[in-house]
């Protein structure tokens, strides 16, 4: 296997790399012409968007003389750049082999734990996302009842702390529920049990919060309290995830009365019979997953595809994600599949913009291209949430304008001349 | 036999004492008698379809001597009044491990183990642990006197037991519940061979599924045939009996009405005799089970009410559950209305006759219960000397308070082989008015008599004075509770009257004076209609599809798929199943027109690679040839309406890939409605999965050593497979050219299902999708097909296609591929998104598959991604999901494009098809209407009716509950076993 990889680097450089993280931007970029998608459900046609030192400094219709670097996109499409919540990205490479897969803490509490060291920068997975228009990514730990904590990181770095964007911005917990699944091999079905240590599980997750409140890091020494107490201070989220309908009402009424402000709910179809409780509650949601089959067998056949629809047309902040990592790339279609089941298509761009970065807490200078926030965007030739359209011509995170091209590119372009095509 | 066991009966009569078998020792004096019975004034269900009022029935020994309603009661009888009460044949219970040793543990499956490759039994058996035929239950029973005095209390007298073990479970024994010594118990020794898909306690390996038990049968019966000719050089024990006792019935258990359907059609090949033992779902099929024209014992099983009390927990329970839970309790009214014979047992004894009020109370008529406990099991058994209570019959009766089926009624005594049993006390006052008298007291009270239960209340409603009664043998105690003073009394019980112990004191007497008033019953309740069954037993079965056969879809798109291109403002007219005209305003009469105005019509999408519609998906064993996709179709699967939602209309359902060589494809189309048989294409070519790489190599688990490990041996699977499949053809060949003469003298070869479809391939009659990744492999298994002098049909995953497409081409090999799996394991690493376009430019035949039932219904936008990825046409992108796959199928003539002539597989999209925002609207498999977008939302309101419905009729349900809770759905992929990998954390 190393002798595999060595063998690969010398027959070509680029191969198995990914590709060298874009310097800072040195000169200011103008584009005039370009039908300009803000993310805030916004869109300005035949518009110019300028920035400078990575941000944003013109958006809009201006009456100025076009300098000589100025580019002339013809009716091209500029979009925020995509930002991907609730993801494993950084931390699983190949998912059948363990030495590759850093996801999943042993242990049933680990709020301490935080994704952003294991978070692989040299990983191939994130250039796949950014050719699909992907910027931004919430790179986060997975099982147990307190997973640990997330980061937002920009996909194109030269390592972890180049990458981190919002360092430990949440702690993911996994809400229990009182029923659950269980394969039985001896007589191979699978049957739903009821959970015996839910009331147990229900402590280890109260508890941790209750003594965090009071907790006090100058008098001891508890790095687990100590990660979960900024939660009252607002300064970190509590993502909670459940599919569950009892317990996304218990969760959050149990975290809302103890204090906890920053509650985003990552959930799925559960969610539709309390909507009107989510909507009150005031927590934004993240849908797990759009591609998804309906939940049960006399469920809508489009089920999967208009939870977020239908969380949205309630009033709900709501962004959308994808499971797993050989799929994510495909999140900009998954927006598009909700346009085709009834959304506005500028509002199905936002979920993936300006709503991710709201709910993810990083709106001050991600998710809309308006003036003073960071010129983290995409160039493209069509509709960005149409495989057709989602064809990138350039990428920019903070003005920095990143190879677009990885591997696979490198392997197409290499067998095309093999084959003379 | 017979004569013998009834000597041995005899001898056993009054089995209170040791049983005097003729060769054991009397230790005393011989005690042997010959009474006659004669119960009088009864009335007599000699079966269950003649009743005799005032009748009576003779009994000597074990032998019903005579019954009827003008009988002369012999002297010396001993007389039996049974004034009131009911006599019945005895019941036979058609499935018990009575007196057997309990089966041992089903042995647990893992993913990661080291596999068990072959039979763990010591002895000259089987190779397969599965097959248990030379099992005899006789050899190990034994009575069990306490489970018999339960058997007894429900009326049973005869008992079928066997050895609920294995796949083939070697045979039962039939027995008496007389109580008497094991040698006067048997009824039978040998009775039925019994059968079912379940491997039970095999640590073997193979085989894991339905399809994998299936070929099992097949073989052995093969096996046994080859083996009863004499010409074996080995001995084995389960084959020997399985020819020893060919001519007996078999018994197969089922798990539910598909199993029962594939069951009949295996013992139709074989020509087998069979009585199946259904799990109680027939109702989700009833005309499927009546064509089989087979005989079923059925279990009183009926789903548990779900409690839907809580909206929440009401949401979680899907209405397929629900109308389960319906239409389950009327499985035998609709058995009944359909002619269909059956006996019945009970699925709990403990509420055995509450489930046979229940299934009364649906509409089965008394008379068809008391047939299939009665002379149903008798008939199946052959046994005519069971099931009734004519002269000559055994005496196995039972007496009755009440009708035995009456929530009132109840068993007085058991009567087994001519012996009694005391089952409950028989009550000697009967409901009705009672005259009390009691220091002066003179009171009119009314009894109710439930079974047993005395309830004693005043006749005058004003009355306060309480009243408490037990009846225990001949005495009855009986409290008189007149405001603080209670009054306890003592009495002697006679039939409807009670006396005071003669010379005790206080004197008090009652006596029944009258009948009880009859109550108007004026609650009429609502006759409960049978439920109407949705076929298929779906939610989406509700609603019936169109009836229309002919449609003009108007003025739309038409996306040709041949030099046409793409047509616009086109009419399409189809009509009886196929494309009739492509044109600009055809003038033509059709069932239904249909505007296409802005919409896209297309050939439908098929899916080369998909595994819904299938009850399992892989079975194990390395060379896997011989097993069936076929076998292991399930119509009833929602997957099959979800995929005509995305248009797809066709698709090859195959095996897994757990296997270099894997199981026979099943191509279907999406007949959402149909039968699994009529699922299936006809006259499409065969075609067989085979699989390279990881998965066949065991690669996640660490302790397999299950060959082949690597792809080394992948490839010596190959050459060893095909060499001798070679090798069995020169075999039979040189068998089939001998004179009759020297057949006669000559060794037949055994037949191989295994080696005929190996053979099959290199014959060029069997076609191979091949599950495959990395290059190295594909080239050498393209290698190993040149050597063999055929063609691999189909890569299928492929995802290296691109480093080989020019081999590919060169061999003349298709693909069928994903458009951007990669990253799940090491040999998709290098899975790039531009594959299928790379394939597509250098000239391979190239399609985009699922394999994931959920992707299946977006194929056309898997397609849309060579656009994205590697340019493609629009219409080079979607021939990758519907022409393409249908020439890798072998269906181009008939499917695949809008050609006057083709099939009417089509389907009208909303959009441009390859669009992101194009949605099916209308699908059409065979000219037929089977998915309608306009009809969503109608169907949505029906399902939320429905559910409406059943959740206040659970509500109302008095019936105990359970906690409602949603199973999540299963998913069926190319490695599942159990289809529940997804949550189980086992990765793809």
């Amino acid at each position: 296997m190393r002798i595999f990889l060595l063998l690969m680097t010398i027959s070509s450089s680029v191969l198995a790399l990914a590709p060298t993280p874009a310097g800072k931007q040195t000169q200011s970029i103008v584009y005039h012409n370009a039908n300009i998608h803000i993310g805030n459900g916004e869109v300005l046609e035949n518009a110019t968007i300028a920035f400078d030192n990575g941000k944003i400094s013109r958006v809009g219709h201006f009456k100025m003389a076009w300098q000589k670097s100025d580019i002339d996109l013809k009716g091209k499409h500029v979009y925020p750049g995509f930002i991907l919540p609730n993801s494993s990205l950084g931390l699983t490479e190949v998912g059948s082999i363990k030495a590759t897969v850093d996801v999943r803490e042993t242990g049933q509490n680990n709020a301490n734990v935080r994704a952003i060291v294991a978070y692989n920068t040299d990983s191939e997975l994130p250039p796949t996302l950014k050719f699909n228009g992907i910027l931004l990514a919430q790179t986060t730990p997975q099982g147990g009842l307190v997973s640990g904590l997330s980061s937002i990181v920009q996909l194109d770095a030269w390592n972890w702390q180049d990458a981190a964007i919002k360092t430990d911005d949440g702690i993911h917990v996994n809400w229990p529920s009182s029923m659950h699944g269980k394969f039985d091999f001896s007589t191979f079905t699978f049957k739903m049990v009821k959970n015996k240590n839910y009331k147990k599980q229900l402590e280890v997750i109260k508890s941790l919060f209750e003594d965090a409140k009071n907790f006090d890091d100058n008098k001891q020494v508890n790095l687990k309290l100590a990660a979960a107490k900024p939660v009252f201070n607002g300064s970190r989220k509590v993502y909670i995830h459940t599919n569950n309908s009892k317990s996304i009402i218990e969760s959050i009424n149990y975290f809302q009365s103890i204090g906890v402000k920053g509650l985003v709910l990552v959930s799925g179809p559960a969610t539709e019979p309390v909507i009107g409780f989510i909507k009150k509650s005031e927590v934004p949601v993240i849908v797990g997953s759009v591609h998804a089959l309906p939940s049960q067998e006399d469920r809508s056949v489009d089920d999967g595809f208009t939870t977020a629809i239908k969380l949205h047309k309630a009033g709900i902040l709501v962004t959308i994600g994808y499971p797993g990592n050989m799929g994510s790339r495909n999140l900009a279609f998954t927006a598009g599949t909700l346009v085709a089941y009834g959304m506005q298509k500028e509002q199905a761009l936002k979920l993936i913009t300006g709503n991710a970065a709201e709910i993810l807490g990083i709106d001050d200078n991600y998710g809309t291209l308006e003036t003073g926030k960071s010129a983290t965007l995409i160039i493209t030739e069509g509709d960005a949430l149409d495989m057709r359209g989602n064809i990138l011509d350039a990428a920019y995170i903070d003005g920095r304008k990143i190879n677009l091209n990885g591997r696979q590119q490198e392997l197409n372009n290499r067998f095309l001349k093999k084959y003379d095509k | 036999m017979k004569k013998i066991i009834l000597i041995l009966s005899l001898l056993a009569y009054f089995g209170a004492q040791a049983n005097p078998l003729p060769t054991a020792v009397v230790n005393g004096s011989k005690d042997e008698r010959h009474v006659i019975y004669a119960f009088v004034n009864a009335h007599i269900y000699i079966d269950a379809n003649t009743e005799l009022e005032d009748a009576t029935l003779l009994v000597q020994d074990n032998e019903i001597l005579d019954v009827g309603d003008n009988i002369q009661v012999p002297d010396g009888a001993i007389v039996h009044d049974l004034d009131g009460q009911n006599i019945y044949p005895g019941f036979i219970l058609m499935d018990s491990d009575y007196g057997l040793s309990e089966a041992p543990q089903k042995a647990p499956f893992t993913f990661f183990g080291k596999e068990i490759m072959d039979s763990t039994i010591p002895g000259a058996v089987n190779t397969n642990e599965a097959i248990k035929a030379s099992y005899n239950a006789i050899n190990e029973f034994h009575h069990d006197a306490k489970k018999a005095k339960a058997l007894r209390k429900l009326g049973f007298s005869t008992v079928l037991s066997s050895k609920h073990d294995g796949i083939m479970r070697g045979t039962s024994t039939l027995v008496s519940l007389n109580d008497a010594a094991d040698q006067s118990s048997i009824v039978n020794s040998q009775q039925a061979v019994h059968l079912s898909f379940d491997k039970g306690s095999s640590k073997q390996l193979y085989p894991i599924s339905l399809m994998g038990a299936s070929a099992l049968l097949r073989q052995t019966w093969l096996d046994a045939a080859w083996y009863g000719d004499g010409k074996e050089d080995y001995t084995d024990l389960d084959l020997q009996a399985l020819n020893d006792n060919k001519p007996k019935q078999n018994v197969f258990e089922v798990k539910n009405w598909q199993q029962a359907v594939l069951a009949n059609k295996i013992a139709k090949e074989f020509n087998k005799n069979i009585v199946f033992k259904t799990s109680g779902d027939s109702y989700k099929h009833v005309d499927a089970i009546k064509k089989m024209n087979r005989q079923l014992i059925v279990p009183l099983s009926f789903p548990k009410t779900p409690d839907v009390s809580d909206e929440l927990d009401a949401w979680n329970v899907s209405l397929d559950k629900m109308l389960e839970w319906e239409a389950a309790p009327y499985n035998l009214v609709y058995l009944n209305n359909n002619g269909i014979e059956f006996a019945v047992v009970p699925k709990e004894q403990k509420t055995f006759f509450k489930d046979i009020q229940k299934a009364i109370k649906k509409g089965l008529p008394e008379s068809a219960m008391l047939a299939a406990l009665t002379s149903t099991p008798a008939k199946i058994l052959s046994n005519k000397s069971l099931g009734h209570l004519r002269k000559g019959a055994r005496a196995n009766f039972i007496i009755t308070q009440g009708g035995v089926f009456n929530k009132n009624g109840k068993i007085i005594e058991n009567w087994v082989d001519g012996k009694r049993f005391t089952i409950n006390e028989k009550s000697m006052l009967d409901s009705g008015n009672y005259q009390l008298d009691f220091a002066g007291l003179d009171e009119k009270l009314t009894l109710v008599n439930k079974a047993g239960n005395l309830s004693f209340k005043s006749s005058d409603k004003e009355s306060k004075t309480k009243y408490k009664s037990k009846v225990t043998n001949n005495f009855i105690s009986f409290e008189i509770k007149k405001g603080d003073e209670t009054t306890k009394l003592l009495g002697l019980v006679a039939k409807n009257s009670v006396q005071n112990i003669p010379g005790q004191l206080p004197a008090w007497s009652m006596k029944r004076v009258s009948d009880a008033e009859k109550k108007e019953k004026n609650k009429k309740k609502d006759k409960e209609l049978i439920p109407v069954v949705p076929r298929p037993f779906s939610s989406y079965g509700l609603q019936q599809p169109s009836t229309d056969s002919s449609f003009l879809i108007q003025n739309t798109t038409v996306w040709t798929n041949e030099s046409d291109g793409i047509l616009t403002e086109t009419d399409v007219l189809i009509k009886g199943g196929k494309i009739v005209k492509i044109g600009k305003n055809i003038q033509a009469k059709a069932d239904r027109t249909i505007d296409g105005n802005g919409m896209h019509l297309t050939a439908g999408i098929i899916d080369e690679h998909s595994h819904i519609a299938l009850l399992s998906v892989n079975d194990i064993a390395t060379n896997s040839s011989m097993v069936r996709m076929e076998d292991a179709l399930d119509s009833d699967d929602i997957n099959i309406y979800r995929n005509l939602s995305g248009g797809v209309t066709a698709a090859q359902l195959l095996h897994g890939s757990a296997n270099p060589l894997g199981g026979q494809s099943a191509i279907i189309k999406m007949r959402w409605g149909a039968t699994s048989d009529e699922l299936l294409i006809k006259g499409a070519d065969p075609f067989i999965k085979f699989a390279l790489g990881e998965n066949v190599k065991r690669s996640r688990s660490q302790q397999s050593i299950r060959y082949p490990l690597t792809r080394m041996g992948v490839e010596q699977v190959y050459r060893d497979a095909f060499s001798n499949a070679l090798d069995y053809e020169k075999e039979w060949k040189a068998y089939n050219k001998l004179s009759k003469s020297a057949k006669r003298k000559t060794s037949a070869p055994r037949r191989d299902l295994m080696m005929d479809a190996t053979l099959e391939i290199i014959n060029k009659e069997r076609f191979i999708t091949c599950h495959s990744y990395v290059q190295s492999e594909i080239n050498m298994l393209m290698k190993v097909a040149d050597d063999y002098d055929f063609k691999v049909n189909t890569f299928t995953h492929i995802l290296e296609g691109y480093k080989v497409a020019d081999k590919m081409l060169a061999h003349g090999v298709g693909a069928s591929t994903f458009a951007d799996w990669w990253s799940y394991k090491w040999e998709v690493n290098y899975a790039i998104p531009y594959n299928a376009s790379i394939m597509t430019k250098v000239g391979v035949t190239t399609a985009i598959n699922s394999d994931d039932a959920e992707m299946s219904r977006r194929l056309n936008q898997e397609a849309a991604k060579s656009i994205k990825y590697g340019g493609l046409s629009e219409q080079e992108a979607l021939k990758m999901v519907t022409l393409n796959p249908a020439k890798l199928l072998h269906l181009d003539d008939r499917m695949g494009s809008i050609k006057v002539g083709k099939d009417a597989d089509i389907v009208l999209w909303s959009d441009n098809p390859l669009s992101i925002y194009a949605k099916a609207n209308k699908t059409f498999v065979d000219g037929k209407l089977l998915f309608d977008r306009e009809r969503q939302s109608e169907i949505e309101i029906q399902i939320a009716n429905e559910r409406k419905r059943l959740i206040e009729k659970m509500n109302k349900s008095d019936e105990p509950k359970k906690p409602a809770s949603s199973k999540p759905p299963k998913k069926m992929q190319c490695d599942s076993i159990t289809g529940y990998e997804y949550l189980l954390g086992a990765v793809k």
